[in-house]
């Protein structure tokens, strides 16, 4: 048995349509059978709620007089692309503001103009013949634009992988709080409700099939960008207009230490025209597996702890080599639920009819990594070889002599078997002087617990780990831990001021 | 139940809740504190029904007494109930129903402040 688009939409223009949402299908599925549950169910409603960084929208302010070519805007001082002719702009949901910092972005620019809030434009040119005016400065609500249309190039995930930390930092990440050791496990994705868990095959879902997004219609534009759906992590490009939407579905956040992104609440109803359909609409959260990777390595490749279904990220805890360890979700299962029930009410009323895709989406697609033309300097290049070292019995006063004599502030320090155990620097040396520091030895005043750096590390992550820990030099180790460098800031500092240069 | 204790300067280097542990005989669980040369304040944890007693104690040693109350204000209009709290908080104020929707069990709270900065939307505050 098998139906026809056609037949659907009629039904759903009569509102006959049998409708229900990804969450109720799996049961009815195991109740009726797949015939069953396919000449009983019409449309399967989806819904998803989470951060999608990957958000904005294309702004048309219509022209002033005398009239000006925008080529730089700022929208409650947050910048929007405006290098699109001469009244249009982009407005990226990331985009910090530059007054408030990542407390202010582009997200809250979108959030406060479909709220019926008024934004405050400013906009320079340089002028032209044709285009006299040099600045403005104005206040605008949504319904003084001509045009708002949010165009997203890459939303709705098929899967996220979940994240956890083994490294001994707390994390501030776009997967949110990551504590220390394997403190808690963060994830996102509605699970058995999200649109692409349900389609995987992407027989339903592609360009031209309309969606609910942000509280209104609209549209899937196509493949999304970083697309992957040979293994598994398609995304979505989408469009709607943003006068339909409503803050309830489009709610911007601002992660400490990361960034603004905006929540979006999105959803997509499935035609149930085959048996395959019904299949796939009947996932369990119990059948959707991810991975638990650890954000501690800052690497594009993060090691994998472990894989995950979604049933089990939803009860709470997760066993990490034998512990139980506590799950927190960045994406709202509650507002995915409300995404997909209003999703099924549209659709009961007969106000919102299914298509099929005009262009199917390459499910072979796999997205690459960037390339690469030039290698980013590792810590081998900039590290200073010729370290001076000291022994843990080593006086206080042969210390400041060989920090004198190198003319540097840190000095690692090792044993005899030529391992790091410590360091100290002349503010040790200088506080060792106020107690009794001619009877100290090294290994008295020292701090033990040394940050280091390995030679092939990239010179970024050296960067932000002298920041983290606000100190300024690294040792460098090799596997053994055998100091083989030191690293300074200064010397860090000289480079990225050398890379920077235009 | 939780305590907030204000202890003032005068006060500050005596044994205070050591001593109103031995002459109750009730457990108190120290849950912060934060003391210097001057002054200090503790958050303590005490069984409902011995409250009244230890409050009284307490006050007669010159420490002020407050029960904490509405230690974490949960904004429901900014809130989407993604859960981004429910992992990091110490004391798993934080938890969902069966229906997916936030439950804030404030009463555990010890005001560390930790969820403040992991809610995406600014929906938690702590009570100063």
């Amino acid at each position: 048995m098998a139906k026809s688009i056609d037949e659907i939409n009629l039904k759903i223009r009569d509102g006959s349509a049998v409708v229900v949402t990804a969450e109720e299908m799996p049961d009815i599925v195991s109740e009726l059978g797949e015939e069953g549950a396919l000449r009983e169910v019409d449309v399967v409603t989806t819904g998803t709620f989470g951060a999608m960084c990957s958000s904005g929208a294309f702004l048309n302010f219509g022209h002033a007089d005398p009239p000006i070519r925008m080529e730089r805007i700022w929208l409650n001082d947050v910048e929007a692309y405006a290098g699109i002719a001469a009244v249009d702009a982009y407005i990226g949901a990331t985009q910090e503001s530059t007054t408030e910092g990542s407390k202010y972005g582009g997200a809250h620019v979108i959030e406060d103009l479909v709220s019926g809030k008024q934004i405050e434009l400013r906009a320079i040119s340089k002028g032209t013949d044709c285009y006299p005016r040099r600045t403005i400065t104005t206040e605008l609500l949504l319904e003084d634009l001509n045009q708002a249309v949010m165009v997203n190039p890459r939303n709705a995930y098929q899967c996220y992988n979940a994240a956890t930390n083994r490294s001994d930092r707390t994390l501030n990440t776009y997967m949110g709080l990551l504590l220390s050791n394997s403190g808690n496990i963060s994830y996102s994705g509605a699970g058995l409700l999200s649109p692409l868990a349900n389609d995987p095959h992407f027989n339903l879902i592609g360009s031209g099939v309309p969606l609910f997004i942000g509280g209104g219609e609209g549209i899937i534009v196509g493949e999304g960008t970083q697309s992957s759906p040979s293994n598994g992590f398609g995304t979505l490009m989408v469009a709607g207009n943003l006068t339909s939407m409503s803050p309830d579905y489009l709610r911007a956040a601002s992660l400490t230490g990361y960034g603004v992104s905006l929540y979006v609440g999105l959803g997509i109803a499935l035609p149930m025209l085959n048996i395959e359909a019904v299949r796939n609409s009947a996932v369990r959260d119990e059948d959707l597996v991810t991975s638990i990777v650890d954000y501690g390595t800052p690497r594009r490749d993060r090691p994998v702890v472990r894989t995950v279904t979604y049933a089990e990220l939803k009860s709470g805890h997760v066993d990490i080599d034998g512990e139980m360890v506590r799950t927190s979700s960045m994406s709202s299962f509650s507002h995915a639920r409300q995404v997909a029930n209003d999703l099924k009410s549209l659709v009961e009323e007969g106000s919102f009819t299914v298509a099929l895709p005009t262009r199917r989406i390459d499910t072979d697609k796999r997205s690459h990594p960037m390339r690469e033309t030039r290698q980013t300097p590792r810590v081998r290049e900039i590290m200073n070889p010729a370290v001076v070292t000291i022994t843990e019995d080593e006086s206080v006063k042969t210390a400041a002599r060989k920090l004198l004599k190198g003319e540097t502030n840190h000095l690692p320090v090792i044993d005899l078997q030529g391992r790091l155990v410590g360091i100290i620097t002349t503010y040790d040396i200088s506080k060792s002087v106020l107690l009794k520091g001619d009877s100290l030895s090294v290994s008295d005043i020292m701090s033990k617990k040394v940050v280091v750096v390995r030679a092939d590390e990239a010179v970024d992550v050296a960067a932000q780990r002298l920041e983290q820990h606000n100190i300024s030099a690294l040792p460098v180790v090799d596997g053994e831990f055998h100091v083989i460098g030191i690293l300074n800031a200064v010397d860090l500092g000289k480079l990225f001021s050398r890379r920077w240069q235009p | 139940m939780k305590l907030f204790l204000t202890i003032q300067r005068d006060v500050v280097k005596r044994p205070l809740i050591s001593q109103v542990v031995l002459e109750t005989g009730v457990l108190i669980n120290v849950e912060r504190a934060h003391i210097d040369a001057n002054e200090g304040w503790v958050l303590i944890d005490v069984p409902e029904k011995e409250q009244a007693r230890i409050s009284s104690r307490l006050t007669e040693l010159g420490v002020e007494v407050k029960k904490l109350e509405n230690a974490v204000l949960h904004d429901e209009h900014e809130c989407v109930e993604c859960g981004a709290c429910l992992s990091i908080c110490p004391q798993e104020v934080f938890c969902f129903d069966a229906d997916f929707h936030l439950v804030v069990r404030e009463e555990r709270c010890i005001l560390c402040g930790q969820c403040v900065c992991a809610c995406p939307h600014q929906a938690l505050s702590i009570r100063q």
